[in-house]
């Protein structure tokens, strides 16, 4: 940490502070409430960001579905915490959808063993046949089940619900979720013969979204959660509490304000914690054998593997590792929001963001990705007024039209803009980011 | 360290099939190139006093080459003297400290590779010296891209030059042997109509037989007024074709004499060739 | 007759429109892999090229449409087609010319391309939007159908109806063009030729005196162009909305890459392939199958092996399997 990059730092520091106490020029919003939003998304973000760090910085690994970890991990909250749907877990129900997907699992397993000690023709045809009544097998125990799941009380539940267990259990959970599914497609890419990582990351990433889109049973699809379970107290518990009244009085402050701000200044604390805690072990393994052996082989895979170094191997464990992370993240986002609503994990927003934060902050460093998170994070949310107050300006001296119109509701858009034009900007001029790995 | 390097050349490890493809190009491309100059006399080509190298350090020191028109060269010596970086710098593919390079009475020190193949001179790399997805004729018909007349009778003299070309033109260059993509690398040189063509280790990974008539045809080529100028690993088998020889060591000339004065010499029997 | 109802049940719900859509799906990996040969990387920011462009073509159409200009019974698009690729040429030219020629003047890393191509598809993503907003627009105008279903009932007595839009016929005709003309440029013409060349090997082409900066302008082009024939074909068929042209990206990737990176062979084998199997995979096959079997066999249910929402799922899983027995993809790519 050297003076500039605390300097940075302090100036995306000032930027959240700013943006809690003045409006000044139009810039900022002068409310601690959307400051403090920021400034918990910009935590995630920066989490986000050391997961995608580990997988590209550290490893070379081109990870181009991290909005599939992250919804896998915001799956987590779901299962974890809200109260399971007693009428269901019948045996037709529940227990016969449990018994379809163990056959799912059991017909991929039993494909792979067949993969792995057949050759030639049959494996082919052994394959298909396996994979073929399988999947009907499958489909035969699996579609009634659903029905019956689906069909209890479609407004409200349709979905199994969850163990009722405490929240932040959920956020390890998501974590082991993502890694579960890093595994398999680490298994499946890493193990041909070129390395596939782009394209099958760009796939399943697609594919988990679509099955959280569409498998009512698990997490009601699109027709959202609501209501998760939060780890910090309500906002209107507090503003009944009779200590917080006094203590939001004596800072000046009315209960309703004061009882949001301390809402999201608990979470900030909770974060904080998990992203002092990541960074920590992070920089630990970095400079371990183990993080200098991944440095070794990302500097020089042939000259590593000729010393023994099962490549494969260690970029499956930090494809995983940066995967579990994004799960992490993806379950402290449902977490925060209390609600799972699987419309809005877009791939541009959760995958191709954060590869602006993890470039822009400097790959490689993971200070520099949390410095990216926050900085990227801030401009993502305060682009948009912005763009609004310039197209306004700009259409100012125009008359009443179409085009102004068109300006102004365009305005929106210019995030997008902004997110490539930062990122093609950084690349050109300081191709190693802002705080660039030593 | 990485960051020791080219950052925008840093690709973390990175061997994604699925989002890039490998192996691209290390010539630079062709933007910084000077102006002939006219320098009349000398030899033929006379690459002169060559210093340089591709980094900080040099890995030419004050080596000189000359090749006489119609005339063999060849550039022996044992691993690592240097010999293809030589062949390099009078392809200007090496920044040169010191030397010059001229062709048929003009200064071409400055010139760019694809300048100098205009000047006249072809030259072909020791490996990736074919088009492989390309069919034999179209791997000619690259050849003479710059040409702007009728190529048809140099393509005509290479098939008559390597016969089993002609049979072989329709078929992907890289499905051929051996031997028979270095017929179509050198035949791709010649489709320029070079009055120098430059051979690196031609006859390397070939057989011995493949290895004596490709040896033949180089003769044949040169009977035609077009010098050559290659570097071997077949030392004794090339110095017997060389009209002109150059051991080099480390960088620098060590012994420079006929092919045949060479093969006589004793001490370079002994030290170079093996007794 | 019910064998010949079932057939013409399996042209109009399953050939026809995966015809179709796999010509649409090769145009687009036909624009990734002359990209991939010549310049080396994965363009992330195709679908957005396609999706641009498509915005221009429609802007023009309806320029054409307010002055009462139309080609009768074909689409207007197709008059302003041309305008569109000269402007998206144009943009494309710009970008290399602003953003990726330095990169390759620095001969950097292909995988830095392709992070630079992510912005690029950022930028192009936000100018599209910007232009023409998020919403669902359909544009094609002209005759709806070459044979209507009630039509084709009348005439042959068949229960089944069949129905051949205009749109379908036309992309399947358009695509056949297109590609046959990209094939005789290829591999007749001296500018096509070298380009084969630069992406077999590109030290070689530049002694060979082949200009890389002219071969990486006509890629340009060339992409271009087959991305706004895709985009508007695509968008003629079913609508134009920029998102979905962003998700467009993994059939493509996925059709270029089952095909073989870098062959133009494997992208249109790559994207029929890809288009079958999704269709095949989420057509509900109960009609057919009611058609040509016994009664007592006939399928309870809609016989549909999953839901359309799955189509990525099913690409993805091909893609899977094509790369586990031929690491290459179909058609040998140029990779390994």
């Amino acid at each position: 940490m050297n003076l500039r990059n605390l300097l940075l730092f302090g100036f995306v520091a000032l930027l959240i502070v700013l943006e809690g106490t003045t409006t000044a020029f139009g810039l900022f919003g002068g409310s601690w409430n959307t400051a403090l939003g920021i400034l918990n998304m910009g935590l995630i973000s920066a989490i986000l960001a050391l997961g995608v760090n580990m997988q590209w910085g550290y490893a070379g690994l081109f990870n181009v579905g991290v909005v599939g970890f992250v919804a896998l991990g915001g799956l987590a909250p779901v299962l974890v915490s809200t109260q399971p749907v007693t009428e269901v877990w019948t045996t037709q129900g529940a227990g016969r959808l449990i018994l379809a997907l163990l056959i799912g699992l059991a017909v991929i397993a039993l494909a792979i063993v067949l993969y792995g000690r057949l050759r030639g023709r049959n494996r082919t045809l052994a394959i298909l046949a396996v994979l073929i009544g399988g999947f009907f097998l499958f489909r035969a125990v699996f579609d009634p089940a659903v029905d019956v799941v689906e069909s209890f009380q479609p407004a409200t539940h349709s979905n199994l619900g969850g163990l009722g267990l405490p929240v932040l259990l959920a956020w390890p959970v998501g974590a082991l979720f993502a890694a579960g599914a890093a595994w398999v497609i680490g298994k499946t890419a890493l193990g041909l013969r070129s390395d596939y990582l782009a394209i099958a990351t760009l796939g399943i990433g697609e594919i988990i979204i679509a099955v959280m889109k569409n498998e009512d049973w698990l997490a009601r699809g699109v027709k959202n959660v609501i209501s998760i379970p939060r780890p910090v107290p309500y906002e209107v518990d507090l503003q009944r509490d009779p200590g917080f009244i006094d203590l939001a009085a004596s800072f000046g402050s009315d209960p309703v304000t004061a009882s949001t701000v301390a809402v999201k200044l608990l979470y900030a604390g909770l974060f904080v914690v998990i992203l002092l805690a990541l960074i920590w072990a992070s920089e630990k393994a970095l400079n371990s054998p183990w993080g200098r052996m991944m440095r070794a082989i990302r500097d020089n895979e042939t000259a590593a593997e000729a010393m023994g170094k099962d490549v494969t191997r260690r970029h499956l464990q930090i494809f995983i590792l940066g995967s579990a992370v994004c799960g992490l993240a993806g379950a402290m986002i449902v977490t925060l929001d209390s609600q799972l609503t699987p419309g809005t994990y877009n791939p541009l927003r959760f995958t191709f963001l954060i590869w602006v934060m993890v470039i822009v902050g400097g790959s490689g460093n993971n200070w520099g990705s949390v410095l990216g998170g926050f900085l990227i994070w801030f401009l993502w949310i305060k682009v948009e007024p912005w763009g609004h107050a310039l197209m306004g300006l700009i259409t100012s001296g125009m008359a009443e039209g179409a085009l102004k119109s068109h300006l102004q509701d365009s305005a929106a858009h210019m995030r997008l803009l902004t997110m490539g034009l930062v990122l093609l900007l950084v690349l050109r001029f300081s191709p190693r980011g802002l705080i660039p790995e030593r | 360290m990485s960051s020791s390097r080219n950052p925008y050349k840093d690709d973390r490890g990175n061997k994604d099939r699925s989002i890039t493809k490998s192996g691209g190009g290390e010539l630079e491309y062709p933007t910084k190139g000077g102006k002939a100059r006219p320098a009349p006399g000398g030899p033929f080509l006379a690459a002169e006093n060559m210093t340089g190298g591709y980094g900080a350090a040099d890995i030419l020191h004050d080596c000189t080459l000359t090749v006489e028109k119609g005339q063999i060269a060849v550039i022996v010596g044992p691993n690592g003297a240097g010999k293809s970086t030589a062949m390099k710098a009078v392809f200007g593919m090496l920044n040169l400290r010191g030397g010059h390079v001229k062709l048929d009475g003009e200064d071409i020190t400055a010139l760019t590779p694809q300048d100098r193949v205009a000047k006249g001179m072809g030259f072909v790399p020791q490996v990736n010296n074919v088009f492989p997805s390309m069919s034999v004729e179209e791997n000619l018909e690259m050849g003479a891209f710059i040409r702007k007349d009728d190529f048809r009778a140099t393509m005509e003299q290479v098939y008559d030059l390597f016969p089993i070309l002609k049979d072989k033109r329709r078929q992907p260059a890289g499905e051929l042997s051996g031997g028979q993509r270095q017929q179509v690398a050198v035949g791709r040189a010649l489709m320029t109509k070079p009055k120098l063509l430059m051979l690196d280790e031609p006859t390397a990974g070939v057989s011995p037989i493949v290895m004596d008539e490709l040896f033949d045809r180089i003769i044949e080529v040169a009977r035609t007024g077009i010098s050559i100028l290659m570097v071997e690993q077949n030392a004794r088998q090339a110095l017997e074709i060389a009209d002109r020889g150059y051991v080099l060591v480390q960088g620098a000339n060590k012994y420079t004499d006929t092919g045949e004065a060479l093969l006589a010499d004793p001490e370079v029997r002994r030290t170079f060739l093996g007794g | 007759m019910d064998f010949l109802n079932a057939i013409v049940a399996l042209l109009n719900f399953v050939v026809i429109p995966a015809t179709s859509y796999g010509a649409q799906l090769a145009l687009g990996a036909l624009g990734v892999t002359l990209i991939y040969g010549i310049l080396r990387f994965s363009n992330f920011a195709h679908g957005d090229t396609m999706a641009f462009g498509t915005a221009m073509v429609i802007l023009v159409t309806w320029a054409f449409q307010s002055v009462g200009i139309h080609f009768g019974p074909l689409p207007t698009a197709l008059l302003a087609l041309p305008f569109g690729i000269a402007i998206t040429a144009a943009l494309v030219l710009a970008t290399d010319k602003a953003v990726y020629r330095f990169y390759r003047r620095q001969k950097a890393a292909p995988v830095i391309l392709v992070i630079v191509s992510m912005g690029v598809m950022f930028i192009m993503n936000g100018v599209t939007r910007f232009i023409i907003g998020v919403g669902e627009i359909r544009f094609d105008d002209g005759g709806r159908f070459i044979v209507n279903a009630n039509e084709f009932k009348k005439a042959t007595g068949l229960a089944e109806g069949l129905a051949f839009r205009s749109t379908q016929g036309l992309t399947i005709l358009t695509a056949i063009i297109v590609v046959a003309a990209l094939f005789w440029f290829l591999n007749k013409t001296r500018t096509g030729k070298s380009m084969r060349a630069y992406s077999d090997n590109e030290d070689l082409a530049l002694l060979s005196g082949i200009n890389p900066e002219r071969v990486v302008a006509v890629t340009w082009i060339i992409a271009a162009g087959l991305a706004v024939i895709a985009g508007t074909l695509y968008g003629l068929d079913k609508s134009f909305k920029a998102f979905n042209y962003f998700q467009l990206l993994l059939p493509i990737f996925a059709s270029a890459i089952v095909g073989g990176l870098g062959s133009p062979l494997g992208a249109i084998a790559g994207g029929f392939l890809i288009a079958f199997t999704e269709v095949g995979f989420t057509y509900a096959w109960k009609k057919v199958a009611t058609y040509v079997l016994p009664d007592a066999l006939a399928p309870d249910g809609l016989a549909q092996l999953l839901s359309t929402d799955y189509k990525f799922a099913v690409s993805f899983a091909i893609l899977v399997i094509v790369l586990l027995f031929k690491p290459t993809g179909l058609f040998k790519g140029k990779a390994v």
